[in-house]
């Protein structure tokens, strides 16, 4: 069972987590002026790196979001970090 | 040299002490050159190498293989064959799949061990009852054959089921398909892998892409490390290393990389024999033919590229097992293990050309990737030969994300992938 640390609540185990996609993905702004390629950019593609990396996750029982950085092949975590106003 | 197999040819060669046997495949030094490359020596890339050759008549062709033929998921999964899809692109699409296997074994003068066993997707649950008569009206309209059980039979199919009173998972029915079944996963690797060498492709192992040759904005060929190759056109079928793969290549895939994890039992004497799958429970399973209880279930939700698998998906698959057959709960299970699958947002795969001109795509497979192989083979070998899409190779190109034309399987069938 591998434990990952919520900010808010300290370490849990995994099953209580939901993985969010890559950190800095965000919603394109421009609604109908946003072309397809750049929608589809922020809905489905994805970095998907084998290493090293920074993803958003939820913790399901707190509700939260926050920041993690993690290795995809080691699966090492560091502890989660509260997302921060204006972070890329 | 003996090349061909039969019954015959065994005789002789066993008269003769088996000295004669030709090997399989043959293991050239890569040219400089060839008309096509293939990146991937897993059962599509070799399936698309001998239907360039086979179909399309291009036999200067190169397969490469950073570790060993059908080393990844092809050697991974658990050997079921199917084609129990809702939408109409995707049956079009794993029924050539399972047409092809049901041919495969003389086509290719090898015995992939294709039994057709047929397949139950259990209903525990009257809504669930229901989603199983939506599915099997739509297979049927799509032309592939399928069945909806009632609780005899299941009984008749499954006696070894717990039908008892107080089953967690009572069995209702369920989507029957009898052209389901398993196939040996190595031998359809080895049996391309073989019929394509036969023809004349090369195949490179222990050669591993560490760049794309782009030139003009097109794809000339790799930078390997084995040397440089080039080729006009390439072709990628590297499953879960599929983002890698365009990262070098410049751009992105609408992918993410998990863990699928199976295990095996030790071996025992004939007690299962369908492939029993229930959504419900999260268990999916079947007996080898050496025996063995070859279980699997849905993937690992944390994106991984480390082929282990962690611990509560286990313990779902197994909890879900013993409850539906407690005389299981006395075996002991012999092996666990992992691969990377790549999985698309729609729970379909991508076969088109990449946005770098000249590097075809097929990938975003998931976690049914063996059951396709040959139908992605022949779908990317026609594209890699013409330049055009196969009519049924068209609904899966990568555009289908930015133009919102999703086919996906996970809303319509239930699939896990």
């Amino acid at each position: 069972m591998q434990i990952f640390s919520c900010p808010f609540c300290g370490p849990r185990p995994e099953y209580e987590f939901h993985f969010g996609g890559d950190l800095g993905n965000h919603r394109p702004e421009g609604f109908d002026a946003v072309p397809d390629q750049k929608w589809a950019d922020y809905l489905y593609f994805r970095n998907n790196p084998k290493g090293m990396a920074r993803e958003v996750w939820m913790h399901l029982t707190c509700g939260e979001m926050f920041s993690m950085t993690r290795d995809t092949v080691t699966m090492e975590a560091a502890p989660g970090e509260a997302l921060a106003e204006g972070q890329p | 040299m003996t090349r061909h197999y039969s019954a015959l040819s065994l005789v002789k060669e066993g008269l003769k002490g088996q000295k004669g046997w030709a090997p399989a495949w043959t293991s050239p030094q890569p040219k400089p050159r060839y008309d096509m490359v293939i990146v991937g020596g897993g059962g599509h890339g070799l399936a698309t190498a001998y239907y360039l050759a086979k179909t399309h008549g291009i036999t200067n062709v190169a397969v490469i293989e950073k570790g060993w033929l059908g080393g990844g998921n092809t050697g991974r999964n658990t050997t079921v064959v199917r084609s129990n899809y809702f939408f109409p692109e995707s049956v079009r699409l794993y029924d050539m799949a399972l047409k092809l296997y049901e041919g495969l074994s003389r086509e290719l003068n090898y015995n992939i061990m294709l039994s057709q066993r047929g397949m139950i997707s259990l209903a525990h649950t009257p809504a669930e009852m229901e989603m199983a008569a939506r599915v099997v009206n739509a297979m049927q309209i799509n032309g592939t054959d399928a069945e909806l059980f009632g609780p005899g039979d299941v009984k008749r199919v499954l006696p070894v089921y717990n039908f008892g009173p107080k089953a967690r998972y009572p069995a209702l029915g369920g989507v029957w398909q009898g052209r389901s079944g398993t196939a040996r996963h190595d031998a359809v690797a080895w049996g391309y892998a073989r019929a394509a060498s036969a023809l004349g492709v090369d195949i490179l192992q222990q050669c591993e892409v560490q760049e794309f040759l782009i030139e003009g904005g097109r794809c000339r060929g790799v930078k390997t490390s084995r040397g440089e190759i080039r080729a006009d056109r390439v072709g990628l079928a590297v499953a879960g290393h599929s983002s890698q793969m365009a990262a070098k290549a410049g751009f992105r895939l609408p992918v993410t990389s998990y863990a699928l994890q199976a295990c095996v039992s030790e071996p025992v004497k004939p007690i299962l024999d369908t492939v029993v799958l229930s959504p419900g429970a999260g268990t999916y399973a079947s007996q080898s033919d050496k025996g063995e209880m070859v279980v699997g279930g849905g993937l690992d939700r944390i994106p991984s590229y480390g082929q282990r698998g962690n611990l509560p998906v286990l313990e779902t698959v197994i909890s879900g097992l013993v409850e539906m057959f407690p005389s299981f709960r006395q075996l002991k299970l012999m092996r666990q293990w992992a691969g990377i699958v790549d999985v698309a947002p729609d729970s379909s795969p991508i076969i088109g050309e990449s946005p770098l001109p000249g590097l075809f795509l097929n990938c975003g497979w998931g976690t049914g990737g063996f059951k396709a192989i040959p139908a992605g083979g022949t779908l990317l070998a026609h594209l890699l030969a013409t330049g055009q899409h196969h009519d049924i190779s068209r609904p899966f190109d990568l555009d289908r994300f930015a133009r919102g034309r999703l086919i996906d399987e996970a809303a319509g069938s239930g699939i896990a992938h």
